[in-house]
């Protein structure tokens, strides 16, 4: 039985933007304080963090747990928390902008002069991150990341994950033996 | 009809802890007559609280008071302040368990003699047998409502079971089917019967698992004879100049400290903070802490040796529909040396929602080869694997030297390192695991290494002697009568089948004891 549908649900309105091209690239930041998407599908205030370190901080994010069938926004969602924490905590604040300026002057050594982002490649990014992955900073992000992203309910259908079931009264009758293949 | 009871009536059994050990315990305790407080550190949420969802009931259940790791293991890194996954609330981890109620086998009480000398192990033969036990077998699966007992049909099984179940076929496995699970597979005891809904381990929202919060509590509250303090966390266990214990100091709700006077003190708090207690109710008559004549207090820490097999197959599972563990495999579970290691381990289906396949498939993982796995969840079929480890001393709780809780106490700190016969078993597992699923048809297999403990045991364990363990054969202590260990840190050693069935079956025993000391005077 199947009871979800794992393709991303975009309304009309929401399919149209995506279609115009850029549903997918690299966050931009727009203006001062506002980081958003290249097709302005979603835009994010940032309080405490320099805006183009988060929008770094989203394609870092998306480079750690990399999923091609989760959009951006969801990303961004996952790494917001940083930006509040480093609003109350200055020592959180300093660990994510030199952490991100560090990965930018990594990225320049290795040969992308406008920096991580800029690296067409998320192979070139993962060596990056192969290089930083033991250091606090990468622990902290991944560390986040992995409970701020995965629990977004809104992403569970990606992953074809349906989620509370007692509500609707369990799956005895919604599947739980429905497997037709072994 | 809940019973109140003075803070300064010293006829009262004080019992710590509600869940299998002290909640069965208490319950039994009344159901004979005796008055019966039930300290419970936690809050009381009933199963209509629950919620189907993996963090939110993390925050709202499990223990979260700081604890330290030290030792090689993977959770040191990976959890280092959560060592273990068990509960904080009434109802104890029976609230968060899977369910499996398997009865010991009968060489795994006596191992010292079955298996002979392993080095490195501190192994003992447990001063009971599996015929002294079997009788409360009986009444723990009656209580419980053990599948495959007292004729109660085997649960449906799931998708992850038919995968296993296939893979079981095809090996030669014989004895693998859906279990003896205290999860109601037909309505029973004014309980539903299982909805299928998973979410297991985050508190059953139908109560069709058995859990002593919504079966031994209120049944022993209903005699008048019980009386269940929640958010009431033990701080010292106290005693008089002639080494009884006397009375038990606790922070309430608004954290102001409490004396409640006892006849006697029965310590259930899960093989953490059962140690730890003891340790810091030190005082000069016990400067080791409580009834650590033997120095075994805190001691032979075992966890199972576990681990879990996840596989990645070409056509859907969808694994979390149903019973978290809907089956078992259990013909590795004998004793058999000719595998390269001593005793013998389960292997039991299990699942995670997506939140904490994330978190647990591979800790500290990232990038595509991780990615891609989870990209894959809803094709996913896993099991957990759980086999004896052997106790070793150096395995231990120990209280912190620097770090303190919210009352200003030592945390624990919990050290443990594989033994050479842990590691052999679980890398026998990991193959056996893989191999059920690559036949049929996996195209990718992950040996996930072991969780926060949950299968918590040994720390103050039970023996003949005085000299090698902290309890006798019933529970109590081997230095002070009036106090007992009622919860799995009195396991001997830990055999291969998960322990809440033994815990609550110990617990049965121990209640038969309890009241045949006091009507002889003993206590």
């Amino acid at each position: 039985m199947k009871t979800i549908d794992k393709r991303p649900k975009l309304s009309r309105r929401g399919f149209l933007a995506a279609s115009s091209g850029a549903a997918v690239g690299v966050a931009l930041v727009t203006s001062a304080g506002v980081v958003s998407s290249p097709s302005g599908a979603w835009a994010m205030e940032v309080t405490a963090l320099k805006p183009e370190t988060m929008a770094t901080l989203i394609q870092f994010a998306r480079d750690i747990y990399p999923h091609d069938q989760i959009a951006d926004r969801h990303y961004a969602k996952a790494v917001k928390g940083h930006d509040e924490q480093a609003a109350k905590d200055a020592k959180h604040k300093q660990i994510i902008e030199e952490g991100i300026a560090n990965l930018d002057r990594l990225a320049v050594e290795a040969g992308s002069p406008n920096g991580y982002s800029d690296m067409g490649w998320e192979a070139d990014r993962t060596a990056i991150l192969n290089q930083i992955s033991s250091s606090n900073f990468f622990q902290t992000i991944r560390g986040n990341l992995v409970v701020s992203l995965y629990n977004q309910k809104e992403i569970w259908p990606l992953f074809g994950f349906e989620g509370a079931s007692a509500d609707k009264g369990g799956y005895i009758t919604r599947g739980f033996d429905d497997i037709d293949w072994v | 009809m809940t019973a109140p009871y003075e803070l300064n009536d010293d006829s009262v059994v004080v019992v710590i802890g509600s869940g299998a050990g002290g909640g069965t315990l208490g319950n039994e305790l009344a159901q004979k007559g005796i008055d019966v407080v039930v300290l419970e550190a936690g809050g009381r949420h009933e199963y209509d609280e629950f919620t189907n969802d993996e963090w939110a009931s993390f925050g709202q259940l499990a223990w979260l008071d700081n604890r330290t790791t030290s030792g090689s293991w993977l959770v040191a890194r990976d959890f280092p302040n959560l060592p273990a996954w068990i509960v904080k609330a009434v109802g104890g981890s029976t609230t968060h368990w899977a369910g499996a109620s398997l009865r010991f086998q009968e060489h795994e009480f006596k191992v010292r003699t079955t298996y002979g000398e392993i080095a490195g192990a501190n192994l003992l033969d447990w001063p009971i047998t599996l015929k002294e036990m079997e009788p409360y077998y009986d009444k723990a699966e009656n209580k419980m409502g053990v599948t495959r007992t007292n004729g109660i049909p085997g649960l449906p099984g799931n998708n992850n079971f038919k995968v296993m179940k296939a893979g079981a076929d095809k090996l030669g496995y014989k004895e693998c089917h859906t279990g003896r699970m205290a999860i109601n597979s037909q309505d029973r005891d004014g309980r539903n019967h299982c909805q299928q809904s998973g979410f297991c381990f985050q508190g059953c929202k139908f109560g069709a698992k058995w859990s002593t919060l919504y079966t031994e509590i209120p049944n022993g509250e209903a005699t008048g004879k019980l009386e269940v303090r929640a958010k009431a966390h033990v701080l010292q266990i106290e005693h008089d100049d002639s080494g009884k214990v006397t009375a038990v100091v606790y922070a309430d709700a608004d954290g102001n400290q409490q004396r409640q006077k006892a006849r006697a003190v029965c310590v259930a708090g899960n093989s953490i903070e059962s140690p730890r207690l003891l340790l810091n109710s030190a005082s000069s008559k016990y400067p080791d802490g409580l009834a650590n004549s033997s120095g075994q207090v805190g001691k032979n820490y075992m966890r199972h040796m576990t681990g879990s097999v996840y596989a990645v197959f070409d056509r859907p599972v969808n694994m979390y529909r149903g019973t978290t563990m809907a089956g078992i495999i259990q013909d590795e579970s004998r004793f058999d040396p000719s595998r390269g290691f001593a005793g013998g381990y389960e292997m039991e289906t299990l699942s995670l929602g997506l939140p904490f396949m994330a978190a647990f498939l591979q800790p500290g993982a990232w990038g595509r080869s991780f990615t891609s796995a989870l990209d894959a969840y809803d094709h996913m079929a896993g099991m957990w694997i759980v086999g004896e480890d052997m106790p070793q001393e150096s395995n231990a709780i120990t209280l912190h030297g620097e770090s303190k809780d919210q009352y200003g106490l030592p945390v624990p700190n919990v050290h443990f390192d594989d033994h050479p016969n842990d590691v052999a078993m679980r890398n026998h597992a990991y193959t056996q695991g893989a191999a059920v699923y690559d036949a049929v048809g996996a195209t990718r297999t992950f040996p996930t290494p072991p969780y926060p403990s949950t299968h918590n045991l040994g720390t103050n364990r039970m023996s003949a002697k005085a000299s090698d363990g902290v309890v006798n054969a019933h529970g109590q202590t081997h230095d002070i009568k009036n106090l007992f260990i009622s919860d799995g840190s009195q396991f001997t050693t830990g055999a291969a089948e998960n322990p809440t069935l033994t815990i609550v079956a110990l617990a049965i025993r121990q209640a038969d004891f309890i009241a045949a000391q006091m009507a002889k005077g003993e206590l």
